[in-house]
């Protein structure tokens, strides 16, 4: 008997495999001129999967701390073998993914998938996208370099800015009232404990409301459906739509690749607290869109501080994005329109300030 | 039920808030000595736990100023070309006594006084009175 079949009769045996994967085996993905869409998740999840590898390796030799972070990863990328690449693997593919991810939610958006009864699939998803941004704010202190350190500085100062609580809240994030070694400290426990189990619980439940409701039709095919049920053909996930996402996965691991090969990730100039914030600084990209418009916002607008009108309505604008699929109301169509119109706007804003941002002086 | 809850993450609570760090009281500091900056030149050096900019005019008088911006904290820095106190991070100016000028700074910045006792350039908080 082939090695296989009797591992698998023996896990069979004990847990019952087959009624356990069932669901899996029923489960079928529609084939339609959009269906590629349907990759975007499974490209994150994977990218994912390649952080907490390449994120387990460099904890071999990373040291938190003011003094020994950034020489830490100095000696991983000159002096372990193949160091860099792994900290380049792992700063490409945290950008990948947070891109892969951006692009899933306005597909979502897009090919309103969002609608009743994913609305919470919507809501775990985005809460999912701000992990990863946590991630990626968090990751990018722990080289402890001078780019690192003006970001969170910023970053944490734009917090302080909330009203009532932001103050406490900006001090519990620094470990004190300055960016200094301690906020390092805290940023690597969240960074290495706290986001990856709150990210892998929440991926958990947003499978599995996947796996409960389906994969979402959009609303042109969903419309032909209903007439001729038998147009929208099906492709069963298991293994027919797995093998395609996996495929998929090596695509994205062969650009990855590449990326990390031939545009290493820099370390940058080790932070120094005391020294001026140099010439030419910008936040990673994703967040260079707010970066842009708080640039933008005059000093007071009426009598109110302009930063804390720009704070507040990201924070206003980010809190309705959650419960977008709730807006839609009973009135389905202009639901949708209005939806899809802040969507188009969103993208548009977001493109636009991203391009200004770097074209900017 | 409730003061169980209570009573299980209130030491977590409080173990998140750092422990307050007693502030020196350092209110006056030995920022260089006379002849280190050349005349529409400046430094940044360490004021107790924050940065601040020391500058010397063109005209050879000695300006102080505290060095995280109004407007998100980053670190100034004084540009000679421009002849003024400059922002990286979010293009913001201010005149050389502290002014907020232009960008989205909303405040001025501090200004300390500049004393020159024999060599040394000592800098003062200014008392608020």
């Amino acid at each position: 008997m082939p090695i296989i079949t009797h591992v698998r009769s023996w896990v069979d045996a004990r847990f019952d495999w087959a009624k356990l994967t069932e669901p899996l085996r029923h489960k079928t993905v529609p084939i339609h001129k959009l269906s590629y869409w349907y990759f975007l998740g499974g490209i994150t999840l994977f990218l994912f999967g390649i952080q907490v590898c390449t994120g387990l390796l460099l904890l071999l030799y990373y040291r938190p701390g003011a003094n020994e972070a950034f020489e830490s990863v100095q000696y991983i990328m000159t002096r372990v073998q193949f160091g860099w690449l792994i900290r380049s693997i792992h700063s490409w593919a945290a950008n990948l993914m947070i891109f892969t991810a951006f692009m899933h939610m306005f597909s979502v958006l897009f090919l309103r998938a969002y609608r009743k009864p994913r609305e919470l699939t919507w809501v775990s998803g985005m809460i999912l996208l701000f992990l990863v941004l946590g991630f990626g704010f968090s990751g990018y202190l722990l080289p402890w370099n001078t780019l690192a350190f003006f970001a969170t500085k910023v970053g944490t100062e734009i917090t302080g800015q909330v009203p009532v609580i932001g103050h406490t809240m900006m001090v519990l994030m620094r470990g004190g009232e300055e960016v200094t070694g301690a906020t390092l400290t805290r940023f690597f426990g969240v960074h290495v404990a706290v986001l990856p189990g709150l990210t892998a619980f929440l991926i958990l439940i947003h499978l599995a409301l996947v796996q409960k409701f389906g994969m979402s039709l959009p609303p042109g095919v969903e419309a032909t459906a209903k007439v001729n049920p038998a147009v929208v053909k099906e492709m069963k996930f298991l293994p027919n739509f797995l093998l395609r996402e996996v495929m998929a996965w090596y695509v994205a691991l062969g650009v990855l690749g590449a990326l990390a090969a031939w545009l290493p990730w820099e370390l940058g100039t080790k932070a120094d607290p005391f020294g001026a914030a140099p010439a030419g600084i910008r936040p990673e990209w994703y967040f260079m869109f707010m970066f842009q418009s708080l640039k933008l916002i005059p000093s007071k607008i009426w009598r109110v501080d302009g930063e804390l009108l720009g704070i507040m309505a990201f924070g206003l604008a980010g809190a309705i994005w959650v419960l977008l699929p709730f807006f839609e109301g009973r009135r389905e169509k202009r639901g949708g329109a209005l939806i899809r119109g802040a969507g188009v706007f969103a993208l548009c804003y977001i493109v636009a300030m991203t391009i200004y941002g770097y074209m900017a002086k | 039920m409730f003061a169980s809850v209570v009573s299980f993450f209130y030491p977590v609570l409080k173990y998140l808030v750092p422990p307050a760090v007693p502030d020196l009281g350092e209110d006056e500091v030995v920022a260089g000595k006379v002849g280190d900056l050349k005349p529409n030149g400046s430094k940044v050096f360490r004021f107790g736990t924050r940065p601040a900019l020391l500058l010397l005019t063109a005209e050879g008088e000695y300006r102080c100023v505290s060095a995280v911006c109004t407007h998100l904290g980053c670190t100034v820095q004084y540009r000679s070309d421009l002849v003024e106190i400059w922002c990286a991070c979010h293009n913001g100016t201010y005149g050389l006594d502290g002014r907020n000028i232009s960008g989205p700074p909303p405040r001025p910045l501090e200004a300390f006084q500049v004393n020159v006792r024999g060599s040394e350039i000592v800098i003062t908080r200014k008392r608020s009175a």
